[in-house]
């Protein structure tokens, strides 16, 4: 496995180098994972990202670095102390750095002969191939879907370029992943929303969620549907709750803050019965927070968010391939029991991007929205039924009146203040979770079935506690094991109260201040973590981190 | 001939939202509108419970945002008739925003504001069309805000369709209400409405010395002149289309939408899915 840094100011290029990067390294066989850590800003500042590769699969960063390329001398001093012994950086011979891990080439020079600038990048990806020794075959064929035709030539010649520069200094044989999809977080969401036969989006820009509404607005004509661009979240959940009233699948995305102006219109879906998938890409609060950065603080947020009480779900994403799934089953169930359903995704999965085996779409069934046969009689939008799910009508598909009201409202639809009316509707609401329930898919295990430290963690932790789990047992066998959590809420307890009575120590590890998720289960179901380890400055813990902090005894 | 039932409503008797809902009765039915294409929209307040009170669909969510969930449900079903049926308040205070830029929008909805220059509902607060000066329980010395022109506000946004009514003038509100439910954008009707309840200033007698029908020859696409007159609400208040305009609805604009059958008809293509995910291998 090797892990290489691309850093540099806003606007030079890193995306689009590291962007054409990985595919050349996923399409020579190895297995990518990348994160971008970026600031708040369109020019300027320092923004970085990092690529690990390998030829298994990878599920967390890591900050110790095989190499790096640098775009300007601040990468080279904020991260050569990460470097390995044997590490290099790569970097203009503009850069005034004369550290001798330096390999320092005229690109800019040589890409100017080339014809542009711009394709110093790609003369740099060269040189990546080059030193860790990887076969050129497949550049060319790749290239082509990934620049302009009129630039082709130029970037293929460019990265051969950097090939003929430099030795190679490492090897490693590649894996079998040049078939599977390379992918972030927030498109793999969205193309589960397009699986799920999503018909109208509607969000108002808000970082880090916009890469939702940019990708499916992007394949909107393809796939035929709509997005829009709301005047602000309200609008944007009223309009997704307008749209699914009137027969379309509707999915409304935003980011904290954006959650936040939502909360109303989350309980009129929750009271008015309205299918609705609400997305939330959290970053950290309050209020503004850290805009382009990630945490997990907005678990106890969206689980009570709104007045009163409703049914509602809430998933949390752990990886790329559960942003697949789990959003095509967010937009079954929410259609099955007409509750909304949360799902809850961050800034480092929305953004990092991952290899994964394409999805497997046969099996995706859409129910049928409405009951359509019903026809006959007086139609009760609110029916009061033994599950508490009423027949649900699209209103002018046949010629029954679907009223929906954001009041208390009788099974008609109409505005109520009967105290008898009130507490059957409140019932029929709430008998939904009792067959919500029975659907909770457990928290995956993974270590030492008899594991005496037990972590407990949600969503986007997945990763780099599966690696810190795998790396501790090889170094003490048999004792670590980990419950990873993407259904939060109703919280799924089997498997968790199974796993918590053997173990002598259960640490939850969790992107938040105080524990939400510790928590929740107190609350749920008594149980207490023995320690925790909490990261809230806005950047990912990785595997290697929470080894560490178990090694060194750091939780508290 | 279809025939729209109305419900008992909860309004104070002698309440000018009374006519308004019979009105739109008579306009749906002389429309010769199927009961179950349409889907009437409300919002939270007096007004906004007219929905309710006749036999269509109806949605009634929250208060200020009837306009967004009525513009998706018409973009989602282009053959529903969607009418928002609100107030003042509803409108032009918690709903400012959204009232903006559907304008901007021109999704082909029709847009009643029952505007009786008050909160009803929550018992008399000054509303964004409150005189000056008008002392309410909140209000207590008197508002000292300058009332919003709603009809003003929407011909400068760029409204299409923009018109002023009077609930105490039945048969010129039901051919208003026709022409804008046939109208084939974003359509708003200012309709004034007399709270016998908490507006003792702008009562029956205050509207009926003061409107007046537009002339015969006015020219309702001159948008200067439908400023002029829009902005004319003191002793002489004009009643009628002030300003329309053709322009291309949101349906004709949208590329997904244009031409075809309405989206939510529409199957998902599981051949499209493989395609986009293929651009990722
Ligand atoms: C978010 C929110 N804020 C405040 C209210 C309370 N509220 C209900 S109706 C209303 C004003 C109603 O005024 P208007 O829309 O003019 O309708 P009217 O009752 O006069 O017909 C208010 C403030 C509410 N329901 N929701
Ligand atoms: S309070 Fe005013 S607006 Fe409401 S019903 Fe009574 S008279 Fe009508």
């Amino acid at each position: 496995m090797y892990n290489i840094l691309v850093g540099g100011a806003a606007g030079q290029g890193i995306d689009t180098t590291v962007a054409n990067l990985e595919v050349l390294l996923k399409k020579a066989g190895y297995y990518v994972f990348t994160i971008k850590d970026f600031m708040s800003r369109v020019r300027g500042g320092h923004n970085f990202s990092l690529i690990r590769f390998g030829n298994e699969i990878i599920t967390s960063h890591s900050n110790e670095l095989d190499g790096m390329i640098a775009l300007d001398d601040d990468t080279v001093e904020l991260h050569k102390q990460n470097l390995k012994q044997d590490g290099f950086i790569l970097c203009d011979t503009k850069l005034t750095t004369t550290d001798p891990k330096a390999i320092k080439l005229n690109m800019g020079g040589m890409a100017k002969e080339l014809g542009n600038v711009r394709v110093s990048g790609s003369i740099a990806i060269g040189v990546i191939l080059k030193l860790f020794g990887i076969a050129t075959d497949h550049v060319e064929e790749t290239m082509k879907n990934l620049v302009k035709e009129a630039y082709l030539d130029m970037n293929v010649k460019a990265v051969r370029l950097g090939y003929e520069s430099v030795e190679t200094r490492f090897s490693i044989t590649p894996g079998n992943f040049s078939d599977w999809m390379i992918i972030s977080g927030s498109k793999s969401l969205a193309l589960g929303a397009i699986a799920a036969g999503i018909k109208f989006y509607s969000a108002y820009p808000m970082s880090p969620s916009t890469a939702i509404m940019e990708y499916l607005a992007s394949k909107s004509v393809e796939a035929d549907f709509v997005v829009e661009q709301a005047e602000d979240e309200i609008a944007a959940i009223n309009m997704a709750i307008g749209a699914s009233y009137a027969g379309a699948r509707a999915m409304t995305g935003t980011s904290g803050g954006g959650f936040c102006l939502k909360v109303e219109a989350l309980g009129l879906s929750g009271i008015a019965e309205i299918p609705l998938v609400a997305v939330n890409v959290q970053r950290p609060g309050p209020a503004t927070g850290l805009p382009t950065r990630t945490e997990q603080s907005d678990l106890k947020f969206v689980i009570s968010a709104a007045q009163g009480e409703f049914p509602r779900m809430v998933i949390a994403l752990r990886n790329h391939k559960d942003a697949f799934y789990q959003t095509i089953r967010a937009f079954d169930i929410t259609e099955k029991y007409q509750i909304p359903v949360i799902i809850l995704s961050d800034q480092y999965l929305g953004d990092s991007t991952a290899t994964v085996e394409p999805f497997d779409i046969s099996n995706i069934k859409i129910a049928n929205p409405s009951n359509d046969e019903y026809k006959e009689g007086e139609y009760l939008r609110y029916q009061l039924t033994e599950n508490g799910i009423s027949p649900r009508l699209i209103p002018g598909k046949s010629r029954n009146f679907v009223s929906v009201d954001s009041d208390e409202h009788d099974e008609r639809g109409f505005i109520t203040e009967s105290a008898d009316v009130r507490n059957q509707m409140m019932d029929k609401r709430m008998k939904k979770l009792e067959l919500l329930r029975e659907e909770l898919l457990e928290p995956e295990f993974f270590g030492e079935e008899n594991c005496e430290t037990l972590f407990l963690g949600w969503g986007s932790t997945y990763g780099p506690i599966a690696e810190a789990v795998s790396i501790l047992n090889e170094d003490e066998p048999g004792k670590y094991g980990a419950l990873s959590f993407g259904d939060v809420y109703p919280l799924p307890t089997k498997l968790l109260m199974e796993k918590a009575s053997k173990a002598k120590q259960i640490v939850n590890i969790e992107q938040n201040a105080t524990g939400q998720l510790k928590d929740l289960i107190r609350e749920q179901t008594g149980i207490l973590c023995t320690g925790s380890i909490l990261k809230y400055d806005g950047r990912q813990i990785s595997g290697e981190e929470i080894v560490e902090k178990i090694r060194k005894g750091g939780q508290k | 001939m279809c025939e729209f039932k109305t419900y008992e409503t909860a309004w104070c008797p002698g309440c000018g939202n009374f006519s308004i809902l019979q009105c739109l009765k008579t306009a749906l039915e002389e429309l010769k509108k199927d009961p179950y294409e349409v889907l009437m929209v409300g919002g939270i307040g007096q007004a906004a419970k007219t929905p309710q009170y006749i036999s269509a669909n109806s949605f009634c969510g929250l208060h200020g945002r009837s306009l967004p969930a009525a513009v998706a449900a018409k973009i989602a079903n282009e053959k529903l008739t969607v009418i928002v049926d609100t107030g003042d308040g509803d409108s032009y205070g918690e709903g400012g925003n959204h009232f903006i830029h559907n304008i901007r929008r021109n999704v082909g909805i029709t847009h009643f504001v029952h505007d009786n220059q008050i909160y009803g509902l929550t018992k008399g607060q000054a509303s964004p069309t409150t005189s000056e000066g008008q002392i309410t329980g909140v209000q207590v010395t008197g508002s000292v805000n300058t009332p919003l022109n709603p009809v003003l506000m929407a011909i400068a946004a760029g409204a299409g369709f923009v018109a002023r009514a009077f609930s105490g003038d039945t048969k010129h509100l039901t051919e208003i209400m026709k022409q804008a439910i046939t109208y084939p954008g974003y359509a708003i009707v200012d309709i004034l409405q007399p709270c016998v309840t908490f507006n003792k200033v702008n009562t029956y007698a205050y509207y009926k010395s003061r409107v007046y029908h537009l002339e015969e020859d006015y020219d309702s696409s001159n948008k200067l002149e439908a400023m002029e007159r829009a902005m004319e609400f003191d002793d002489r208040i004009p009643i009628g289309v002030l300003y329309q305009e053709q322009k291309q609805t949101f349906h004709q604009k949208n590329i997904v939408l244009a031409g075809r059958e309405p989206l939510v008809e529409r199957q998902r293509d599981s051949t499209v899915i493989k395609q986009l995910m293929n651009e990722f291998v």
